[in-house]
C-alpha cells in the first residue's frame, strides 16, 4: 500500500525532503548485506509506499507540498531536481506569496478555509495515483503559523475527506526556547486539535536531536539540515519495509496500519515517541561493532528511563516489582510506564534476536494484555549504512513531561492575556484557548495515571 | 514574495530614506551578480521598461531594466527632495512619487497634521495606491520620519492613519527618529507627544530612534579605526556607518554616517523576508511575537558588528561577541540599558554564516543576565537569514520590547510639560484649524498610560514568581 505525505510549512518542507532523501539514499546504497532478492523485494516495497515511477524514470514522491510562502517550496523542490535519484512532482505543491506570521489563528482560520478546495484537490489526485492507499503522513511543526494552523486544518480536512484512511502526523516539537515566543499558544492550538482528527502524533523534540547531533553524531556547529537529517533517518527506521510477526515471507503491505493497530489500542493514548540505536557519525561507524543482546539492552533502559539517546541513561531505573499491583503512585520514580511498544529490528541475525525483556508485564500499564502491547517487526536488509540497528516506536509517558512543560507556560501567558489580541483578531476567541487547554490537561492526567 | 512600501517624510525622513535606498541597491547588487531582476530585488523595486513612454511597465522577469523604488517621498519643502532628484539616485525615483510644498510646517505638528494633511489627503492616497497597485502582495508599509519637526512628526503620522484606513490589513512598521534633549526646534516636545498618541494608536511596530545613540555609535567606531587599537585593517565597506559601494559620489555629509545606520536597521529587519534562510523570519512575524498588548510596540533595536576586520579567520569568540555587544548599552539606537529593565520579549535576526546550534548557545550564555516577564520566561524569537550584508561574514540585530524605553518618554513627557504648564508656545497650534487644548491633554494622557503600563509591567520585575495554578481536571 501507499501513503501520501503532506508537507506543511517551513519545518514540514524541509523535513519532508530529508526523509525522501533518506529513503532513496537506503535503497539505492549498496550496504543491505542481505540477499539479491530480499534487497530487491525492500527496494519494490519501498517504492510502492513512498514513489510513483514517472515516464522520466526517476521515481516522484508520493508528497503534497503546502506553504503559505514561496521561498522554502520552490527551494525544496529545486534541491529534489538536483538529486537526480528521486523528484516531487511537479503540479503537486500550493503556495501563497505571504506566511502566516507564526499566528496559529492565521493559518487555521484564514489561509486553512481559503485554500482548502486547492490543497484537498492536490492530496485528492495524489490519492488516485495510489492503486492502494494505506493512508495519509503529515509533517508539521507545533510552533509556527503555517504548520501547526494550516497543519491542524488539512488535517481535519484529510479526516473528513477520508474517514476510513490511517491518519499519522509528525509533529516537531518546538526547541525550549528561541524559534516562535507564541509557539507555546500554537503548540496548545495545534495538539488539541490534532488529538481530535488524528489516529496519533509521533513526535520529535528539537531539543533532543540537538542534543543527539552534538553528542553522538559529533556536529560542530549544528544547522537545521543536521537536525532534521537526524529526524529523516529516525522516521527511515520506521518506515523503511520490515516483516511484521505473523506476515509471511514477505514485506508488510500495510505500513500505517501495521504501526498504528498495535500502537493506539485506546483513542485517549494518541502520543508516540520514537528512539534509535545505535546513531553516530558516518565516520565512527566503519570502526564500531554491535552487539543485538547489548543494543537491546540499552534500548529497552532507554524505554523504562524515558532517556533520549543510548548516552546518559539513568541504569538505576528499574521496573516495580513484579506481583504488587498497585496504583501509580507506588511506582518508582522516574520509570516510563508503556501502553504499547513497537520495536524495529534491521540488519545482521535479526531472526535470532530475544526481544523477551520487552515483552516484561512490569512495562505496561495494567489493563492491557503484553503480548498484544508489545510487536517486534524485523528485516535481514540492514539501514542507512548501520550493519544492526534498532529503532522504538512508544506509546508511553515519554512525552508527558513535555507536554506538561508546554501547557504550563501556555497557561502562565495565558492568564496574563499576553498575546490574545493576535488571535482574536483572526477568529481564535479566550473560550477556544480554554477549550484546548481542557483537552491536553485530560491528556496529561491520563498519562500520569498509568 | 511579498513587498513593502518605503514612505519617507520630512527632512530627516527622506535623508534616511534617501541613504536607505542606496544601501540596498549596494546589498541587492552585491548578491545580485547576473543582474536579474529576482524575488528578493521585488520586494522593494519595481522593474521598469521605461521606453515604452512615461507609463512604464512593470517587467517581472529577466533583466533589470530600469529600477524604481517603492517608496514616496514627502515633504512640506523642497530642498532633500531636490537634491536627491539631482544625486546619483535620481533614477530610482520619477515625479510621480514625489509630493512637495515650498513653505514647510515650521516646526508645528499641527500644520503638517492639520493643514498639510488635508490638503494633500487626496494626493497621497492616490499615489499610495499606485504604488500598492504596483505590488504582487503588499506586506508592510515602512514609515520613516523624526518626531521633532512639524512635517516628518505631523503628516507622518497624518499618512500612517491613511493608511490603516485605506490599508487595515498592511502592517506598518514606523522608524521614528526622537528627538535628543539639546534640540534646537523649542516646541520638539510638543510634536513628539503629539505625534506619540498617534504612534500609540495606529502602529503596528515602531522602531524608536534618538540621534544621540546614533552620535555616539559614529564617534565610537571613529575613535575605534583612528586608534589603531585593533591591530587590523577594517573592512571600509563593513563599517555600519559607511557609504562605500554605494552610488553616492559626492561629499559625504555629516548626517549620512548616522543615518548609514538606521538604513542597516532597515537592510537587516528585512533581510529574512528578502533572501532565503534556513530560519525565515517574515515581516509579519515580528509584531506577532514581540508585541504581546498592542499599544506596547516599541522595539529597541542594536546593531552588531559595527564593523569588520578585514583578516579572514573569524574565531568564534567574534561571533559570540557579536551577540554580548548586542545587549551591551552603547550598541542600542537609544539611550536605553535593556540589560537592567525588563524584557517582554526578544529577537534575535542573524545573518551569514551562523548556525542554529551558535544561536542556542549564546541564548543560554546570555540569559542569566537578562530579566524576562514572569509569563515569557523564554520569550525567544529567532530568525536565520544565509546572506550577509556587504563585507561582513555574519551580522546580528536585536529587537527588544523592553521597558528600557520608559525613560525616554518620561523625558519627552518631562520636556513636554515644562512648555505645557507655562502655555509656551501653544497660540501657534491652537490657531490652527482643528487643534484645540483637548488634542494637548488626549496626547499627553495617552503618554501617560503608556508609561503607566511599562511601570505595571516593570513592579513585577523580581518579585516572587507565582505561577497560576492549572485548570483541574475530574478523573
Amino acid at each position: 500500500m501507499s501513503i501520501v505525505t503532506v508537507q506543511l510549512g517551513q519545518c514540514g518542507n524541509q523535513i519532508g525532503h530529508e526523509v525522501f532523501s533518506a529513503l532513496c539514499s537506503d535503497i539505492h546504497g549498496t550496504h543491505g548485506l542481505c540477499s539479491k532478492k530480499e534487497n530487491e523485494s525492500y527496494r519494490d516495497s519501498c517504492k510502492e509506499r513512498f514513489f510513483s515511477e514517472e515516464e522520466s524514470g526517476v521515481p516522484a514522491a508520493r508528497a503534497v507540498l503546502v506553504d503559505m510562502e514561496p521561498k522554502v517550496i520552490s527551494q525544496t523542490l529545486s534541491r529534489a531536481a538536483r538529486s537526480g535519484l528521486w523528484k516531487y512532482n511537479s503540479h503537486s505543491h500550493f503556495c501563497q506569496k505571504q506566511g502566516s506570521g507564526n499566528n496559529w489563528a492565521n493559518g487555521h482560520c484564514v489561509h486553512g478555509p481559503r485554500h482548502k478546495e486547492a490543497i484537498m484537490e492536490l492530496v485528492q489526485k495524489e490519492a488516485e495515483k495510489c492503486e492502494r492507499l494505506g493512508g495519509f503522513f503529515t509533517i508539521m511543526s507545533m510552533a509556527g503559523g503555517t504548520g501547526s494552523g494550516l497543519g491542524a486544518f488539512v488535517t481535519q480536512c484529510l479526516r473528513d475527506a477520508f474517514p476510513t484512511s490511517f491518519l499519522l502526523n509528525h509533529v516537531v516539537w518546538p526547541y525550549g526556547t528561541g524559534e516562535v515566543i507564541v509557539q507555546n499558544y500554537n503548540s496548545v492550538l495545534t495538539l488539541s486539535h490534532l488529538y481530535h482528527s488524528s489516529d496519533a502524533l509521533l513526535v520529535h523534540e528539537n531539543d533532543v536531536i540537538h542534543k543527539i547531533c552534538a553528542r553522538l553524531m559529533n556536529i560542530k556547529q549544528i544547522s537545521f539540515r543536521d537536525v532534521n537529517r537526524v529526524i529523516a533517518h529516525q522516521l527511515g527506521s520506521v518506515f523503511q519495509p520490515a516483516h511484521t510477526a505473523g506476515g509471511g515471507s514477505g514485506y508488510s503491505r500495510n505500513p500505517l496500519g501495521d504501526l498504528l493497530e498495535p500502537l493506539v489500542p485506546h483513542p485517549e493514548f494518541r502520543l508516540l515517541g520514537l528512539r534509535n540505536i545505535p546513531q553516530m557519525a558516518e565516520s565512527s561507524l566503519a570502526f564500531s561493532t554491535f552487539s543485538w543482546p547489548g543494543l537491546l539492552k540499552h534500548l529497552r533502559q532507554i524505554l523504562i528511563a524515558k532517556a533520549h539517546m543510548e548516552e546518559g541513561i539513568d541504569w538505576q531505573v528499574r521496573p516495580p516489582q513484579p506481583g504488587s499491583s498497585i496504583p501509580s503512585t507506588n511506582k518508582p520514580l522516574h520509570f516510563n510506564t508503556s501502553i504499547a511498544n513497537l520495536v524495529i529490528l534491521r540488519g545482521k541475525d535479526v531472526h535470532s534476536v530475544d526481544l523477551g525483556s520487552f515483552q516484561d508485564p512490569s512495562l505496561y500499564t495494567s489493563w492491557l494484555n503484553p503480548q498484544d502491547a508489545f510487536n517486534a517487526w524485523k528485516t535481514p536488509r540492514a539501514f542507512n549504512k548501520y550493519e544492526k540497528s534498532a529503532a522504538l516506536v512508544s506509546n508511553s509517558q515519554f512525552l508527558l513531561k513535555p507536554l506538561d512543560s508546554i501547557v504550563g507556560k501556555a497557561w502562565n501567558m495565558f492568564a496574563s492575556k499576553a498575546y490574545l489580541h493576535q488571535y482574536t483578531k483572526f477568529g481564535i476567541q479566550e473560550e477556544d484557548f480554554l477549550d484546548c487547554f481542557t483537552t491536553l490537561e485530560q491528556v496529561i492526567s491520563s498519562y500520569t495515571n498509568l | 514574495m511579498t513587498q513593502s512600501v518605503v514612505v519617507q517624510v520630512g527632512q530627516c525622513g527622506n535623508q534616511v530614506g534617501c541613504r536607505f535606498w542606496d544601501l540596498a541597491l549596494r546589498e541587492h547588487a552585491a548578491v545580485n551578480k547576473k543582474g536579474i531582476y529576482d524575488e528578493a530585488l521585488s520586494s522593494f523595486f519595481r522593474n521598469v521598461d521605461t521606453r515604452s513612454g512615461d507609463n512604464g511597465l512593470d517587467i517581472y522577469k529577466g533583466k533589470i531594466c530600469s529600477l524604481k523604488a517603492r517608496a514616496l517621498l514627502i515633504d512640506m519643502e523642497e530642498g532633500v527632495v531636490n537634491e536627491i532628484l539631482q544625486g546619483p539616485l535620481r533614477d530610482v525615483f520619477d515625479s510621480k512619487q514625489l509630493i512637495t510644498d515650498v513653505s514647510g510646517s515650521g516646526n508645528n505638528w499641527a500644520v503638517g497634521h492639520k493643514i498639510y494633511g488635508c490638503q494633500y489627503r487626496e494626493n497621497i492616497v492616490e499615489k499610495l495606491r499606485k504604488a500598492a497597485e504596483h505590488c504582487d502582495c503588499l506586506q508592510c508599509f515602512f514609515i520613516i520620519h523624526s518626531m521633532g519637526g512639524g512635517t516628518g512628526s505631523g503628516l507622518g503620522t497624518f499618512v500612517l492613519n491613511l493608511l490603516e484606513e485605506e490599508f487595515p490589513e498592511v502592517y506598518r512598521f514606523v522608524t521614528s527618529v526622537y528627538p535628543s534633549g539639546e534640540d534646537d526646534v523649542i516646541t520638539s516636545p510638543y510634536n513628539s507627544v503629539l505625534a506619540m498618541k498617534e504612534l500609540n494608536e495606529h502602529a503596528d511596530c515602531v522602531l524608536p530612534i534618538e540621534n544621540e545613540s546614533l552620535f555616539e555609535i559614529v564617534n565610537k567606531i571613529h575613535q575605534m579605526i583612528s586608534s589603531g587599537k585593533l591591530g587590523s585593517t577594517v573592512k571600509q565597506n563593513s563599517l555600519v556607518t559607511s557609504s562605500t559601494g554605494g552610488a553616492k559620489t559626492l561629499q559625504e555629509k555629516p548626517f549620512d554616517a548616522m543615518n548609514n545606520i538606521v538604513a542597516n536597521l532597515l537592510l537587516n529587519l528585512t533581510s529574512s523576508a528578502r533572501f532565503e534562510g534556513s530560519l525565515n523570519m517574515d515581516l509579519n512575524e515580528i509584531s506577532m511575537n514581540l508585541v504581546p498588548f498592542p499599544r506596547l510596540h516599541y522595539l529597541v533595536s542594536s546593531l552588531t558588528p559595527l564593523y569588520t576586520l578585514a583578516d579572514v579567520n573569524v574565531p568564534s569568540r567574534r561571533l559570540d561577541q557579536m551577540f554580548s555587544d548586542a545587549f551591551s548599552r552603547d550598541h542600542q539606537l537609544i539611550q536605553a540599558d535593556p540589560k537592567h529593565s525588563l524584557y517582554l520579549a526578544c529577537a534575535l535576526l542573524v545573518r551569514g554564516n551562523v548556525q542554529v546550534s551558535d544561536l542556542r548557545r549564546n541564548i543560554e550564555r546570555l540569559k542569566p543576565s537578562l530579566h524576562f516577564v514572569s509569563w515569557n520566561q523564554e520569550g525567544w524569537k529567532t530568525g536565520l537569514c544565509s546572506v550577509p550584508p556587504v563585507g561582513h561574514s555574519h551580522s546580528l540585530l536585536a529587537l527588544a520590547n523592553n521597558t528600557c524605553v520608559k525613560p525616554t518618554f518620561i523625558e519627552l513627557k518631562d520636556r513636554f510639560m515644562k512648555l505645557y504648564k507655562k502655555k509656551a508656545h501653544l497660540h501657534h497650534y491652537l490657531q490652527i484649524d482643528g487643534m484645540e487644548q483637548s488634542c494637548f491633554s488626549e496626547a499627553i494622557s495617552s503618554l501617560s498610560d503608556l508609561i503607566e503600563e511599562y511601570n505595571e509591567l516593570d513592579a513585577t520585575k523580581g518579585g516572587p514568581r507565582i505561577d497560576p495554578s492549572r485548570l483541574k481536571i475530574a478523573v
